[in-house]
């Protein structure tokens, strides 16, 4: 095994196009595979006293779903196929987590899908894949 | 207008409909009457003087306790500011922890609490009776007041209660339950149940009738005159539907646009500031001479200073204990750090904001002086200082706004009501948990107080300001007498967390993640 191998993945169509394609990379190079879900989260918006009360719980809840409904459906029969498979899943940025996790975990690449941002939006708020091509310390791989 | 309101409003109590026009405005002096009568001794209580003076004693508590902090901590507020800054900023915030709550959001959360109707009518309601001069202590003691916050949210996180489903639950009664057991302290637990009592007083006081009265008395000023129980009525409704009905997205909506209605606040009293710019050198001359010389005001420079000081502290709620239960709630390691966080709190509510409410007020001429004397001319009572239009409290901000921007008062009317609503919201919270902890956590009990705290937002919206102006400062200063007890007791706890993480800081051990 030569390194390893990033996916951003949030169960989406495209996101599932990512993920076949980083499997055969991987296969190809003989990488592990790590698959990461972030659930976005910017620490500079506002919440009431009750959130701010039932955070701390609702974050363990959000991130076992997470875990749970996203990416173990996911991953299930990928070890069978002989790639090493671990599962990843953070609050964040979407982009500055995947750069992190690669950053880390020393990975060789990150692969993610291009989402179907509607022109406006990605003008406005830029998308994860534009961010990662001028953030990502690796090569990053969009699959359309 | 009026009588279609008055009927409306009849209609939703179910009262008989006979005798209409008189009613109404009887229901609002009964309400005045039984509440100025049945509340008097206890104001009376807390606001008595010092023997020989007329200076009152709670408000001596608040500044010595506050400039005992400051000592004690080595001028705090000044020498953490700038970790403070770092710290909102999330440069020590590890990205691993991302997901919990972070310090900006405490810190916007527990502001959105105190910034209110005590910076836009709170300041007016000080200059009208203190003149210019009272805003000059009303800066000092949001100055020292920062060191009180940052003593008592330090302890509030460190002594809260953390339960098995991640909920937390803190604030002075139960820094003062388990901190005064970890030291050994005899009266703990007595102090904690006092604590909760004025913190329900409170809540019912300051956070709840005062907000209620002015928000009412800020859209009769916009629409007309017309009887304040259907305000009042209206706003239970709304609040009834948030705390006991779970409308959750009214309350995080609110919490949306508060800090957007602070900021335009701000920025507008910035505008009109720099339109009268070659004003402002005299109103700072008026906010030093008035500060220590006698301009005519009722008290001299004593009242000037005794109102600054009042009001400072009825806005940032420094020393009251309210901050340790909103901080309180926020998970992190180290306890300090919701302290440094929160002693921008009073920066922000009371140097930066209320300053500017008071300075729009001194610039736009509002205040009648004497041409010939060039002291300030007072009202028959000889308590307040005439104003151009005869304008008090919220009215009074209202007019110096408008004076300046045509129309301003229909966007100071929703800011006040959505500062009202919110103050109410955060302690109809702080009042809950006060309330949880005399009698216990369960839903009946819950349900008793979020009742009650919907009836005294009708009887706030009802009364006259006076009455209610002096229950809400007298419930809001109880809190402070036994809070700030327990603060002096416990500082030395917080001096040891202090020196050790500043020690750890200064070691690189605590380090940026940024």
């Amino acid at each position: 095994m030569t390194g390893k191998i990033v996916v951003g993945y949030d169960a989406s169509p495209s996101a599932k196009r990512a993920l076949d394609f980083a499997l055969d990379a991987a296969l190809a190079n003989g990488s592990g595979l790590i698959v990461a879900h972030v659930l976005e989260w910017s620490p500079y918006t506002f919440l009431t006293k009750e959130e701010i009360e039932e955070r701390h719980a609702r974050r363990n809840m959000e991130l076992a779903r997470a875990e749970e409904a996203i990416l173990k459906p996911a991953v299930t029969g990928l070890g069978a196929k002989g790639v090493t498979v671990e599962t990843v899943s953070r609050f964040g940025n979407i982009a500055e987590v995947l750069a992190k996790i690669a950053r880390d975990q020393k990975a060789e690449q990150i692969i993610v899908g291009r989402t179907g941002h509607s022109g406006l939006t990605s003008r406005l708020f830029g998308s994860v894949a534009g961010s990662l091509a001028q953030a990502a310390p690796v090569a990053v791989t969009i699959v359309p | 207008m009026n009588t279609q309101v008055k009927i409306l409003g009849l209609a939703t109590l179910g009262s008989a409909v006979s005798a209409v026009p008189v009613m109404a405005q009887s229901i609002d002096e009964q309400v005045n009457a039984v509440f100025a009568s049945s509340t008097g001794w206890f104001v009376n209580l807390i606001f008595s003087s010092f023997p020989g003076t007329s200076f009152p004693w709670i408000v001596g508590w608040l500044v010595v306790a506050a400039t005992i902090f400051t000592i004690y901590f080595g001028f705090i507020q000044f020498r953490a500011f700038g970790h403070a800054i770092a710290l909102v900023k999330g440069d020590y915030s590890d990205p691993d922890d991302a997901g919990e709550v972070s310090h900006f959001q405490a810190l916007a959360t527990a502001l959105s609490g105190t910034v209110g109707l005590g910076n836009i009518a709170g300041v007016a309601v000080a200059i009208g009776i203190g003149g210019p001069g009272a805003t000059f202590w009303l800066i000092l003691a949001g100055l020292l007041g920062m060191a009180s916050k940052f003593t008592e949210c330090t302890l509030g996180v460190k002594y809260r209660n953390e339960y098995p489903d991640g909920t937390v639950s803190g604030g002075p009664m139960y820094y003062l339950t388990k901190g005064f057991e970890e030291r050994g302290l005899p009266m703990g637990k007595i102090l904690a149940v006092l604590f909760s009592i004025f913190c329900i007083l409170g809540a019912f006081g300051g956070g709840n009738m005062f907000q209620a009265n002015q928000a009412h008395a800020q859209i009769t000023n916009v629409v007309g005159d017309y009887p304040g129980w259907i305000t009042g009525i209206v706003f239970a409704v709304i609040v009834f539907s948030v705390i006991v009905g779970g409308l959750k997205s009214i309350a995080s909506v609110t919490e949306k646009i508060v800090p957007f209605m602070g900021i335009l606040y701000v920025v507008t009293a910035l505008i009109i500031l720099l339109m009268n710019y070659d004003r402002i050198g005299w109103a700072f001359g008026e906010i030093f001479d008035g500060a220590f010389t006698n301009t005519g005001i009722a008290g001299g420079a004593v009242g000037a200073l005794i109102q600054g000081f009042k009001r400072a502290a009825f806005s940032n709620e420094a020393g009251v204990g309210s901050a340790a239960i909103a901080h309180s709630a926020v998970r992190t390691k180290e306890p300090i750090t919701e302290g440094f966080v929160s002693l921008l709190e009073p920066l922000i509510d009371t140097v930066i904001i209320c300053t500017m409410t008071a300075l729009v007020i001194i610039i736009t001429g509002q205040l009648v002086v004497d041409a010939e004397t060039g002291r300030y001319l007072l009202d028959e009572g000889a308590s307040t200082i005439q104003t151009v239009d005869g304008n008090k409290g919220v009215a009074l901000t209202s007019a110096a706004f408008s004076a300046s921007f045509g129309g301003f008062q229909y966007v100071l009317a929703v800011a006040v009501i959505l500062f009202a609503f919110s103050t109410m919201i955060s302690w109809s919270y702080y009042g809950l948990k006060a309330w949880t902890f005399l009698f216990g956590e369960g839903q009946t009990t819950e349900l008793v107080f979020k009742l009650l705290f919907c009836v005294f937002i009708v009887i706030g919206a009802a009364a006259s300001l006076g009455p209610v102006i002096d229950f809400s400062d007298a419930a809001i200063f109880s809190m402070a007498i036994v809070n700030i007890i327990g603060l002096y007791l416990l500082m030395p706890i917080v001096k040891r967390e202090l020196n050790s993480y500043m020690a750890r800081l200064d070691s690189g051990e605590i380090r940026k993640f940024a």
